[in-house]
């Protein structure tokens, strides 16, 4: 059969009929690519604000860096993270390798640039004289932050779209420091290149679908946010 | 008494720049201040000293007699608080017209009840009821301004810095926020301090004033005495304009004629009659080697006699019976050929004549 074909029966088939390994492994991608996004928005947000509205020395520098390592490749990623966390490595003794929280971290340290970067983009982007308006309606130091990145809104949730995209599709990192163990530390991107590598185009195909799909709807679900965001 | 908010030595530089020097002034509650001068003389500048969002190079501010220029954080915080500013252009937040004017209101953790009552308040004072749900960033010009003010005069502040905030607005709306301001000095005793280049806004509601130029306060007094002698007060305040004396006649549709000497006479929209002083900006004033076919009701034809150039504008005098300021840019300038003793129309409408 046309393995296009045979690919997207299978797909049906596999989500039907409730296959488990299919859902832990959905299921893992998503537990994984969310985390990292939200403790990347937790801390990449405030610190894209930071940058953004503060002046200090070296902060040219600090966006240059910042927008560079946006487009860093997953696997030196993972291999960063691999050197770091394997048992010769400073945080070798949290035996954190091989498990999902690696993953976690290998991709948190993808997203964090990408979120801080875009937020701190967003967030200069901000009229500067609303600034002075806010200081001048009486808002304090926190308060100003709060209400510049209110007022980024829509730049913020870009770079939580494009920070969860790059995370759900990126196979390089999770598949050095996660290991591919089946039932695991398998995600849909690692599971696609061992089915491809077994030759078994049909299933990876049809988990392609899946993983299409699953950002199709969470893109969608963020640019609903987006666009309410700009009407508010 | 002691003065509400009292400035000494205050000078502001950006860079090489010097904005701001040596200005010193004190406002009382209850005051209706004026600071008069030209765009660029700083103005802007001054009110975001006074309005402690940007800290000066030198200099102090008193606020109710406390230090506020090197207090602690708190403590400038709780100033800026008994402050309003509107600015020369409205900016708002991307949300309704009722979250804009609450925002002061929730950033001093007042209770929803309090929000409610004093938002509604506001708008209604401002003649904008019945535009709480409306987007802010949707409004007119003049919709958003008067938020601007609504948004000041929520919190009740003790202060209230305005920078010409009717300059670019129809007159409609530059009435309403007049009068709420006004009203807002006169019954609440809430002090105001005006940056502004309209001659008649500043007699119309200051009594006290100062004239800033080139960021130097270079007058002060009361209004009446300032516009006592009109000729004097304007040569000073002449950079900007052309400032002439003359005898006005208005006509049955309205227009006055001015003649200002020399066998000149100008239109002018506004109805004051008998001995008149009148100001035109140079920017209100259109250049031209030909007669223009234009709407503009005064066309003087007159000799180039001085030239001078910074950057990329050119002033020249023009010598129609009178001399005239005008302004330009180098670029048409240049296209014009335009040299000592060239021959020139200037056109300039009736509205631009300013009659004092």
């Amino acid at each position: 059969m046309n393995p296009i074909v045979d690919g997207l029966v299978r797909a049906f088939w596999l989500l039907i009929s409730f296959d488990p390994e299919v859902y832990s492994i959905v299921l893992l991608s998503l537990v994984v690519s969310g985390a990292a996004v939200l403790v990347g928005a937790a801390t990449g947000i405030p610190f894209g604000a930071f940058i953004a509205l503060r002046s200090f020395m070296g902060k040219r520098v600090l966006l240059s860096v910042l927008n560079t390592l946006t487009g860093l490749p997953p696997v030196v990623v993972g291999l960063l993270v691999y050197l770091v966390l394997s048992s010769s490595g400073p945080l070798g003794p949290l035996q954190l390798l091989y498990t999902p929280q690696a993953m976690v971290i290998a991709q948190l340290v993808m997203v964090f640039p990408i979120v801080a970067s875009v937020t701190a983009s967003s967030v200069s982007s901000v009229d500067r004289k609303l600034r002075l308006r806010a200081l001048s309606l009486g808002a304090d130091g926190s308060q100003l932050t709060l209400t510049m990145l209110r007022e980024a809104r829509t730049g913020v949730l870009t770079a939580m779209v494009l920070a969860f995209g790059a995370a759900i599709s990126e196979v390089g990192a999770v598949m050095i420091v996660g290991g591919n163990i089946r039932w695991f530390t398998r995600t849909l991107t690692t599971a696609i290149l061992l089915e491809t590598e077994l030759g078994r185009f049909g299933i990876a195909l049809a988990l392609g679908i899946i993983l299409l799909t699953l950002s199709f709807v969470i893109n969608v679900a963020l640019t609903r946010l987006q666009w309410s965001g700009l009407r508010r | 008494m002691m003065p509400l908010i009292e400035a000494s030595h205050l000078a502001k530089e950006y860079g090489t720049v010097k904005a701001l020097e040596d200005i010193s002034l004190a406002v009382n509650s209850g005051d209706f201040f004026a600071i008069i001068g030209p765009s660029g003389s700083g103005k802007s500048t001054l009110l975001r000293l006074l309005g402690l969002i940007e800290p000066p190079s030198s200099g102090k501010i008193l606020f109710t007699g406390q230090n506020a220029t090197s207090g602690s954080d708190d403590l400038q915080l709780r100033f800026r608080r008994e402050i309003g500013m509107v600015f020369q252009d409205a900016v708002l937040l991307n949300t309704s017209v009722h979250e804009n004017v609450a925002y002061p209101l929730k950033v001093r953790k007042k209770p929803q009840s309090e929000i409610e009552r004093r938002v509604k308040k506001s708008l209604d004072a401002v003649k904008l009821s019945g535009f709480e749900k409306r987007n802010a960033l949707e409004l007119s010009g003049g919709e958003a301004q008067r938020v601007s003010l609504a948004q000041a005069l929520v919190y009740d502040p003790k202060l209230l810095l305005l920078d010409e905030p009717t300059v670019n607005l129809d007159p409609r709306n530059a009435t309403i926020i007049e009068n709420t301001v006004s009203r807002l000095n006169q019954e609440q005793g809430t002090a105001v301090i005006m940056a502004t280049h309209n001659m008649q806004q500043v007699q119309f509601l200051a009594s006290e004033g100062a004239i800033l130029r080139d960021g130097r306060l270079v007058e002060r007094g009361r209004i009446s005495e300032l516009f006592d002698s009109p000729s004097t007060f304007l040569s000073i305040f002449g950079v900007i304009g052309n400032v002439f004396e003359g005898e006005s006649e208005v006509g049955p549709d309205g227009l006055a004629t001015i003649d200002i000497g020399a066998f000149r006479k100008i239109e002018a929209t506004a109805g004051k009659r008998g001995k008149v002083t009148v100001l035109i900006r140079p920017e209100d004033i259109i250049v031209s080697k030909e007669a223009l076919q234009s709407s503009a009701r005064n066309q003087l034809r007159g000799k180039v006699v001085e030239i001078s150039q910074s950057g990329q504008r050119v002033r020249m005098k023009v010598d129609v019976g009178r001399q005239f300021l005008v302004t330009m840019t180098r670029r048409s300038f240049d296209e014009m050929k335009l040299e000592l003793g060239s021959l020139v129309f200037l056109a300039f409408k009736a509205s631009s004549v300013n009659v004092v």
